[in-house]
């Protein structure tokens, strides 16, 4: 039952051919034999995860079972879980047992989830790779010698080495696809103000955007309907009606309009990655779909943008790791300055201080108008570059990353091309519209994601378009060797 | 030459929301520390704010007593820096957006005439929490209950030129908030409290001096010393040949005196950003006129409804129209009584005096407006006079009931009867031969005033029941007719 899709399992459940307990019990088993390669866990909740298997295996004999009830999922170690620790993939918070839930983790819980544990992430979800995590760096199960990419490289390990059939993921650069990509896994990154933000540990709140994982569409479209909706204690959370992703899926491809933008298919693409992009829009034109070339003008100014806009938020954001009220506090201050400068010095890791400083500078006096507020025009421009382009076709399509999964240790040495690993995903949170990496093919072995980006609360097509993909392909079955 | 003082101020005032700014935990002061910070006001990873509306709609209402321009959309913004109880690490301000724009009030000065003070802005901010010192020794506490209480930050122009009118200005914002009823005004508690920037200049010089910035000062004498202190300290620095540094300065009230708290050299970079977990807050013309439609009379209003209706002084009329409580009281008295001067005169005097002398609001005090209305009534119909009601509003602030309650028994009702009074002129005439003597050998247009002294006695012998114009007539009578025999 481990290799089955949460559409699957819950079908499995419905039935009766295994209980929530049975198949919780045997994640956590393999959690345990293998996750010692993968790493993709920063805590396992055993008890917890078997006594909310009890309590929805309950609540499916009293007849009271929802579509999520008693399936087992992860959430990355980003959102505040109530009784657990929430690190954050950081020294800083390696001792906060959070006492208060995230707004998805209570959306999960009310639907009947169970969480088998907080996944390894890079330090404040900054990182394209997973190795700033203070846990070590979680690995890509298709060749352990490689990222499983970032920062919820964890969620993504997990899925893709069968330990967890979904799990929660955040995307503030392509925290989402990137790794889902990097996987061979489904992720989607929702349109800002989808999924509420509260409880979810802030890296930079204008881009942040929690999202599913899982191994197909339909399991992604299965996870959106529980995550998705306003929350009055998320002040840019959208007020607007849920629609049931699920509906949509079988809808037929006929007449959808694909935009392939020219700066997506540049020389500097790893050319296997490519012609598996190619091939796959082949086969959506063999659904019904039409392609036509389109151009978003300003996409080289994303990652520079993305590097003001994203530090200078996230040096706000972390001034509350003050070592005051919770979380790591250096030994003997000697006095208050100490105290913040050694507590803030050795809780965070490098990746982390360089872009609090990078963020600081940013927003000094005399400077502001040169970089924040530039930044700011520049983000205006990409979002209108993406509004343009969206009315006159219904989806993007291209490479989610330019570059399959590297190996450990290659880019750590040099930020700027680790920065570039990102260079598809990070536009779209600038512009705030939802966009989904789909597994599509491999280079040297490894797993090719293809993004599909599409306009304002347009997740019900992305997840239809890639199901229709996924119903017509069997990349998302491929699983590495155990 | 001559010198001139040129200030500005900044007061915070905190509004009277039931919850804080941006969560929903009480504002109530006095709780045990921390009992009411909720996770949003200890910032705990994750928590994010929601802004309370109510503020949102204090904040209007003083824009348009102020009658300032409205800030259509507002925007928030961190104004970030570290200290132990601000706990997210940056305080939610408006710098670049505030809620209220350029407006101004006028104040009345000594002299009767009234000077405008222009209000740059006004802006919603939420105030920190705050670090105890004193009760652990070698270590620093934090009580966050304050944390995320809501402020608005009213912002002068340097319109002022003497400590008089700066008190003048912050008593006139401090009587709109309250009439307004957006803010409880008390200094003691903090709810309401000062920053004078404070610099010189020679008279008729253009530019400004250096200024300082005195922080946080919460009572009217103290901001009227603190100015005054600052105000020649300055000027002394000056012709001692020295220079004005710019600097944040802290009051000490106990030696009276200002000190160096940190120089613009050490002054943090604020590092302002718009918020990005908030969204601008955007207000229509139908919002802001529906607000209107709810203000208040405002002081400025009803010191010249007072005026006019009543025929008060300037002076009676500004003091009995600075405060809603006290004008409503005044007025109902007033009303009672039928007569406004003389409710004015015991509203100010003998009322005021106990109010201070007990330090009570005068929401509490003991004896109501309607008690004194009554007591009022009594002088007017004679049955006491002036001097024994003194004697019974005692009795009524020490709860002994109303004033017909405490004439009757006490027995304080004036003396009327004619006869019984004329014993009494004719007793005092007898027992004081010389002053008798000395009035009738006076010219007649000295022996108005020489009656006094035998009206005092006649009052004394009567235990102050006697009517005094009764008495006077009889003296009158009875000395003119011997000094004419």
């Amino acid at each position: 039952m481990l290799d089955k899709t949460l559409a699957e399992l819950a079908q499995g459940l419905a039935a009766g051919e295994f209980s929530s307990t049975e198949l919780t019990q045997s994640y956590l088993d393999r959690i345990k034999a293998e996750d010692g390669a993968l790493n993709s866990f920063i805590t396992v909740t055993e008890e917890q995860a078997l006594s909310q298997a009890q309590a929805a295996d309950q609540r499916r004999a009293a007849g009271d079972a929802g579509p999520f009830t008693g399936l087992p999922i992860a959430h990355k170690d980003i959102f505040c879980t109530e009784g657990v620790r929430t690190s954050c993939g950081s020294r800083m918070l390696d001792n906060f047992i959070s006492p208060y839930n995230a707004t998805v983790i209570e959306n999960f819980n009310r639907a009947g989830a169970v969480s088998l544990g907080k996944t390894n992430m890079d330090e404040f979800a900054m990182g394209s790779s997973n190795e700033s995590s203070f846990y070590g760096p979680a690995r890509n199960p298709w060749n352990t010698e490689c990222v499983p990419g970032g920062s919820s490289g964890g969620s993504a390990a997990a899925i893709a080495g069968g330990l967890v059939p979904g799990a929660t993921g955040t995307d503030t650069g392509g925290s989402i696809r990137q790794p889902a990509a990097l996987c061979g896994i489904t992720g989607l990154k929702p349109t800002y103000g989808r999924v509420s933000r509260y409880g979810m540990i802030a890296y930079a709140s204008s881009l942040d955007q929690g999202g599913p994982m899982a191994r197909t569409a339909e399991d992604t479209a299965i996870m959106l309907n529980v995550m998705a909706g306003f929350d009055p204690k998320d002040s840019t959370s959208i007020d607007k009606a849920v629609p049931d992703y699920t509906l949509t899926l079988n809808d037929s491809l006929k007449g959808l309009k694909i935009g392939l933008p020219k700066e997506y298919f540049s020389d500097e693409i790893d050319p296997q990655i490519t012609a598996q992009v190619q091939a796959a829009i082949k086969e959506f034109e063999a659904l019904g779909a039409t392609v036509k070339e389109v151009s978003l003008p300003n996409s080289h100014l994303a990652i520079p943008a993305y590097y003001i806009i994203a530090p200078a938020e996230a040096s706000s954001n972390l001034s509350r790791f003050d070592g005051v009220r919770y979380g790591y506090r250096c030994n003997d201050p000697v006095d208050l300055e100490d105290m913040y400068k050694r507590s803030r010095g050795e809780g965070f890791g490098e990746e982390v201080k360089r872009r609090i400083m990078v963020g600081t500078y940013a927003l000094s006096e005399g400077f502001y108008d040169a970089y924040y507020k530039k930044a700011l025009q520049i983000r205006r421009l990409i979002q209108q570059d993406f509004v343009n382009v969206l009315t006159e076709v219904d989806i993007i399509m291209g490479p989610t990353t330019p570059h399959p999964a590297f190996k450990l240790g290659e880019k750590t040495s040099d930020p700027v091309a680790m920065y570039m690993e990102d260079i598809f995903t990070i536009s779209l949170n600038l512009a705030g519209m939802p966009g989904m990496s789909i597994p599509c093919g491999f280079a040297n072995g490894l797993p090719v994601g293809l993004q599909l980006i599409g306009n304002y609360f347009a997740e019900q097509r992305l997840l239809n378009a890639a199901h229709q993909f996924q119903q017509a392909t069997e990349w998302h079955r491929q699983t590495p060797a155990r | 030459m001559e010198w001139e003082a040129v200030i500005g101020l900044e007061i915070h005032a905190q509004l009277a929301t039931k919850s804080k700014i941006f969560s929903g935990a009480s504002t109530a002061f006095g709780a045990e520390p921390n009992t009411q910070a909720c996770a949003v006001d200890l910032a705990l990873p994750g928590t994010l704010p929601v802004f309370n509306a109510e503020a949102l709609r204090m904040a209007v209402l003083f824009g348009l007593a102020i009658d300032a321009e409205i800030g259509y959309t507002s925007v928030f913004d961190r104004k970030n820096y570290f200290y132990p109880d601000l706990p997210k690490g940056y305080q939610t301000s408006q710098l670049f957006h505030p809620i209220v724009g350029t407006g101004h009030v006028d104040i009345e000065l000594e002299d009767g005439t009234t000077k405008r003070v222009g209000v740059t802005r006004a802006h919603l901010e939420e105030d920190a929490g705050k670090s105890l010192h004193e009760e652990f020794p070698s270590m620093t506490g934090i009580d966050l209950n304050r944390a995320g209480t809501p402020l608005l930050e009213i912002v002068s122009e340097p319109d002022m030129r003497s400590a008089e009118e700066a008190v003048a200005y912050v008593k006139k914002i401090h009587s709109i908030v309250t009439n307004l009823g957006i803010c409880d005004g008390n200094m003691s508690q903090g709810s309401f409290r000062c920053d004078c920037n404070v610099s010189v200049r020679y008279k008729g010089e253009e530019k400004f001096g250096n200024r300082t910035e005195t922080k946080n000062i919460n009572s009217f004498r103290f901001i009227e010393k603190a100015i005054k202190g600052e105000i020649e300290r300055q000027i002394d620095l000056l012709e001692d040949g020295g220079t004005i540094t710019q600097e944040t300065r802290l009051y000490d009230a106990n030696k009276d005196e200002t000190r160096s708290m940190r120089s613009k050299e050490e002054a943090n970079d604020y590092r302002y950003f718009p918020c990005p977990d908030l969204l601008p807050i955007v207000i229509d013309d139908e919002y802001v006129e529906k607000l209107r439609s709810t203000l208040p009379e405002l002081p400025d209003a009803r010191k010249a409804r007072f005026i006019e209706q009543y025929q008060l002084s300037e002076y009676d009329a500004m003091v009995l129209s600075a405060y809603r409580d006290l004008s409503h009281y005044f007025e109902t008295t007033a009303n009672i009584a039928a007569d406004a001067k003389l409710a004015a005169n015991w509203v100010m005097g003998e009322l005021s005096k106990h109010l201070n002398q007990n330090d009570t609001e005068i929401t509490a005090s003991p004896v109501s407006a309607e008690m004194l209305g009554g007591l009022l009534l009594r002088i007017k119909d004679n049955t006491i006079t002036g001097k024994i009601a003194k004697q019974v509003f005692e009795a009524m602030w020490a709860g002994e009931g109303s004033a017909d309650e405490v004439i009757e028994a006490k027995g304080l009702k004036q003396v009327t009867d004619t006869g019984a009074i004329e014993a009494m002129v004719d007793e005092v005439i007898a027992a004081n031969k010389p002053q008798v003597d000395q009035y009738v050998s006076a010219e007649p247009d000295k022996r108005g005033k020489m009656i006094g002294f035998f009206m005092g006695k006649v009052m004394q012998a009567s235990q102050g029941k006697a009517n005094p114009g009764q008495v006077q007539g009889l003296l009158k009578q009875k000395l003119d007719a011997l000094a004419n025999s």
